[in-house]
């Protein structure tokens, strides 16, 4: 590791992965959550989703690079990045599904909700569409229990879905 | 909700018809921040936590713990040690809640007004709002605010002019259930992953960074400055002689009933009533099979007992929990099996892995559910479920979220044993 916020992976090859250095609007942000804790290290989860804000996800060199300006070690930062279902550690599509399939969106039937997504994207959980457009995940209660079935999709919840109203839907994600 | 009055629904009657968020100006004008005015300057931090214990005011995230017992329970102020903490707890992620969501996007006021004075009351220096990284309306509503009370002199140094100082920081999660344990919020509060902590030493006497910490839940807190306005004999009345507990409480109804919601009632209105006369009964074709009083951690109720006032002895009187107090309605179609699968594949999930009885114990507990929906259980396996129950009851794991895990269990083993039994493979 060079400077606190550049950091170079080494493979277990001995091979240099990727060069990353945290962007000065990133580590101004990080910095600025840094300040609201008397221990910074409680900036470490909002750093990490100020990193996949601007790039997506959160890849190897950016957890080197945040845990250096926290002042951490990176295997304390990867223990609480992998904890955490929202920080993504492989690349994700342009837009993230989320399907809420806890108990009430099951009685209102999320089930033919989450098969019509499948069906139209041709994906399971865990994968991307071939475009990068789309990625599948579940999700545990929306806290949107007296309108579902719910999914969400990047920061937007809909509601009252069936499986006629998906198409649609998903068209609005380009 | 019909003719709302600060009088009879102190936490809602500011609500507007389009769910939009009062803001500062309109919030002020509707009596907002006249309990921090009134307080601030003329009354002594213990006499608000006497005032709230004698209210009676009971912990809303579903554990019914007087809140003002608990603030006693933090050590005296001691001026060489003065930090001090208060976390609101707006984790709201057990499945089939949706009350603090309504109370955050649509009246942040409220909550940075009941935050300042339960802060006040506890001298904390430092507040957090620890939301749900899926509350995406709720923290942008929150975090403006939050700026306009700082902007107004509420938050921040020497507030009002009482040498009182408090600021007030959004703290946004990113996703996991067990956050909403006290003690696994504050580690994740502290950038850690979310495990919880031994206890003792309660959050009370070392908690955020070592420090006395108070966490509440959202609707707890919001109580707090109508009843420092209006009076612990007014706040006992709220429950109209229906439950010993006192005030109004968000309820709701979820599930295939006519029209789910969410209503602010007096504590102790029964399950029938919420059912029947709010939420409209059941839809057509779908019959009430069992409820759940308050989220997927609380045992099963059947129809028989909806006549109970939700309250929380009432329920516990059952052998169930009020919780959360949204009841979740469970009809005829999907088995109780399927059910139970479902919420036991929830908490397999959130488990945080950190003791073993959860860890393993729950996984192994979906696995034999998904053998007896297909019909393919073992002898024995009704048994080790039973057993399961007790293996993961309270004191054998860190947390409540095992023995949550086993309340809907036990009670449907009790209710709908034959169900189980017809999931034994016939040899």
């Amino acid at each position: 590791m060079s400077t606190a916020n550049q950091s170079t992976v080494i493979q277990p090859d001995g091979a240099t992965a990727e060069e990353f250095v945290l962007s000065s609007e990133e580590r101004a942000e990080i910095e600025h959550e840094m300040s609201h804790y008397e221990d910074p290290r409680a900036a470490a989860i909002e750093a990490l989703k100020i990193v996949q804000k601007h790039r997506g996800w959160v890849s190897d060199g950016a957890i080197y690079a945040i845990a250096a300006v926290l002042g951490i070690t990176p295997v304390d930062l990867e223990g609480v990045a992998t904890f955490y279902s929202l920080i993504y550690r492989r690349p994700v599509g342009r837009h993230v599904i989320k399907v809420c399939d806890s108990l009430t969106c099951m009685l209102m039937g999320y089930e033919s909700v989450l098969d019509a997504i499948k069906r139209q994207l041709n994906i399971d959980y865990g994968q991307t569409t071939q475009d990068g457009r789309f990625t599948l995940l579940p999700t545990c209660c929306l806290g949107n229990c007296d309108k579902g079935p719910s999914i969400m999709v990047d920061g937007n919840t809909h509601s009252h879905l069936d499986a006629e109203k998906m198409v649609q839907l998903l068209e609005q994600y380009k | 909700m019909t003719v709302a009055s600060a009088d009879t629904h102190p936490l809602t009657w500011r609500l507007r018809a389009d769910d939009s968020a009062s803001d500062i100006k309109l919030y002020e004008a509707n009596d907002g921040y006249a309990a921090v005015r009134q307080i601030l300057n003329n009354t002594a931090p213990a006499d608000i936590v006497k005032l709230i214990k004698a209210a009676g005011l009971r912990g809303r995230g579903g554990g019914g713990f007087p809140a003002g017992v608990k603030w006693e329970l933090m050590p005296a102020f001691d001026p060489n040690a003065p930090k001090r903490y208060l976390l609101c707890n707006a984790d709201e992620m057990e499945p089939s809640t949706y009350k603090d969501r309504l109370l955050m996007e649509q009246a942040p006021h409220q909550l940075i007004e009941g935050m300042i004075l339960a802060a006040y009351a506890i001298q904390a220096c430092n507040g957090y709002l620890f939301l749900r990284g899926e509350y995406v309306l709720a923290a942008e509503r929150m975090q403006k605010a939050l700026t306009a009370a700082k902007e107004a002199g509420y938050l921040g140094k020497n507030i009002l002019g009482s040498g009182w100082d408090f600021e007030l920081v959004l703290h946004t999660g990113a996703g996991r259930y067990i956050c909403g344990e006290e003690t696994a919020l504050i580690n994740s509060l502290e950038g850690r992953r979310a495990n919880p902590r031994a206890r003792p030493p309660f959050p009370q006497v070392a908690g955020l960074w070592g420090r006395p910490t108070i966490v509440n839940n959202v609707e707890t807190l919001c109580n707090v400055p109508h009843i420092l306005l209006r009076g612990a004999d007014w706040y006992k009345q709220l429950s109209q002689g229906k439950s010993t507990d006192a005030g109004t409480k968000l309820f709701g109804v979820c599930g295939r009933a006519n029209k789910p919601g969410l209503w602010e009632l007096p504590m102790g209105t029964t399950a029938r009533e919420i059912l029947e006369q709010h939420a409209g009964g059941m839809q057509d074709g779908y019959e009430l099979k069992a409820w759940l009083p308050g989220g997927v951690s609380t045992d099963f109720l059947l129809p028989e007992h909806l006549d109970t006032p939700m309250d929380f002895d009432s329920i516990g009187k059952l052998g169930s929990r009020m919780g959360t107090g949204i009841i979740t309605v469970v009809d005829q179609k999907p088995g109780i099996i399927t059910v139970l699968r479902n919420i036991e594949e929830f908490f397999a999930r959130e488990s945080c892995g950190w003791c073993t009885p959860c860890r393993d114990g729950l996984p192994w507990t979906v696995k034999t559910l998904q053998a007896l929906e297909q019909g393919k259980g073992q002898p024995g396996d009704i048994e080790m479920l039973e057993r399961t129950t007790k293996l993961l009851s309270p004191g054998y794991t860190f947390c409540a979220l095992a023995p949550g895990a086993m309340e809907p269990l036990q009670s449907a083993l009790k209710y709908f044993r034959a169900e189980f039994e017809q999931g034994i493979a016939k040899t």
